[in-house]
């Protein structure tokens, strides 16, 4: 095992019924490094995402955290933001602060209320009351104040405000160092690509792409978006 | 800074830093920001500029004290020696630029001269 490596994944599978979501996904991501999840709706994004935070287990294949199979006790080595917004519409924000408080021990409040004062989110509001770009900035501020080594965030940028879609880019930026790893997925590729460090191309349930940005602009003298729409026209 | 997808990233930034050092902006001795201040000034990835560093400091435009952070060289030659590199790359552009549209070298330095006491008789 490279020293770096902190995901690996072999010959992941997942179907449901007789769809196949996942196909023979074989990967190994390191440590310190912001990966790009890269692919249409429907490609399996978020069913790659939630086999590896242990919400759907996979139909067969293999998936190790720091050489440890994927179980209990890695997941809490994780942090996964879900696209949807799961937070009550009734709570205020605080109360959104303490509900992840509650649920992991590994979650920095000072931290979390340092980045809300920061992105000017108001703790005494409703989560009803925010607007759509407020609790994108949320979520991923939540995500992000837990300390763990992996963080997955399901499409950040969704929904979100120009303005906004840079706060929560500087975020993640911000957030990464040596020990930390991030898997975001999107579909906005020309707004996120400067911060990648390495893309995954996902097309149809299959890896029809990995490697580092840098390398695959020069490689294909064009942007990770130009590759993006070359490799993914004709779906 | 604006950045074009197309060309990596790390490259404009050692452009831009290569510029800032021939034209002044950035003192020969002075300390650049940590990679991870500069990446986050720059709203960039931490491994791409630390990717700049690394590469500039081979390039011995740059160097390192351990624990004391990263310089820019204090040696003028290199400074100069970066200059000329920089000189030359625009030259040849432009060189190319002027055969694509079928001047030779001597009609290149007529048109240089002329442009020359043309600027010079309107001052």
């Amino acid at each position: 095992m490279n020293k770096l490596e902190l995901l690996r994944l072999e010959h992941l599978n997942k179907k449901y019924y007789n769809k196949t979501a996942l196909d023979n996904v074989s990967l190994t991501l390191e440590k310190g490094r912001i990966y790009g999840l890269l692919g249409p709706n429907g490609s399996g994004k978020t069913t790659l995402m939630k086999v590896i935070a242990g919400l759907h287990k996979q139909t067969s294949g293999e998936a190790y955290l720091e050489n440890e199979p994927l179980s209990y006790k890695t997941k809490g080595n994780i942090s996964y933001m879900p696209t949807e917004n799961f937070l009550y519409d009734s709570f205020k924000v605080s109360d959104a602060v303490k509900f992840y408080s509650d649920m992991y021990a590994d979650f920095k409040q000072e931290n979390a209320y340092a980045l809300l004062k920061e992105i000017n989110v108001d703790t005494e509001f409703r989560i009803s009351k925010l607007s759509s770009g407020l609790i994108g900035k949320l979520k991923v501020a939540l995500a992000l104040s837990r300390d763990v080594e992996l963080y997955m965030l399901d499409e950040p940028l969704n929904g979100v405000d120009v303005l906004s879609r840079d706060t929560i880019m500087d975020l993640i930026t911000r957030s990464c160092n040596e020990n930390k790893t991030m898997i975001i997925s999107t579909h906005l590729v020309s707004e996120i690509e400067k911060i990648l460090d390495s893309v995954i191309f996902l097309k149809d349930g299959k890896i029809e792409l990995f490697g580092d940005s840098e390398e695959l602009r020069t490689a294909h003298g064009m942007s990770v978006e130009g590759i993006y729409k070359e490799v993914f026209r004709n779906v | 800074m604006e950045f074009n997808n197309n060309i990596p990233i790390y490259i404009q930034v050692m452009e831009k830093i290569k510029q800032d050092i021939v034209t002044g902006k950035l003192k020969p001795g002075e300390r650049m920001l940590s990679s991870r201040d500069f990446s986050a000034r720059l709203g960039i990835n931490f491994n791409t500029v630390a990717r700049v560093y690394k590469e500039m400091e081979a390039e011995e435009i740059l160097f390192t004290r351990r624990g004391l952070g990263t310089f820019i060289t204090e040696t003028s030659e290199r400074i100069d020696r970066l200059r000329y590199e920089m000189a030359r790359k625009q030259i040849d552009t432009f060189i190319k630029g002027m055969m694509q549209i079928g001047y030779t070298k001597e009609d290149m330095i007529r048109f240089i001269e002329m442009e020359n006491n043309y600027k010079e008789g309107n001052e």
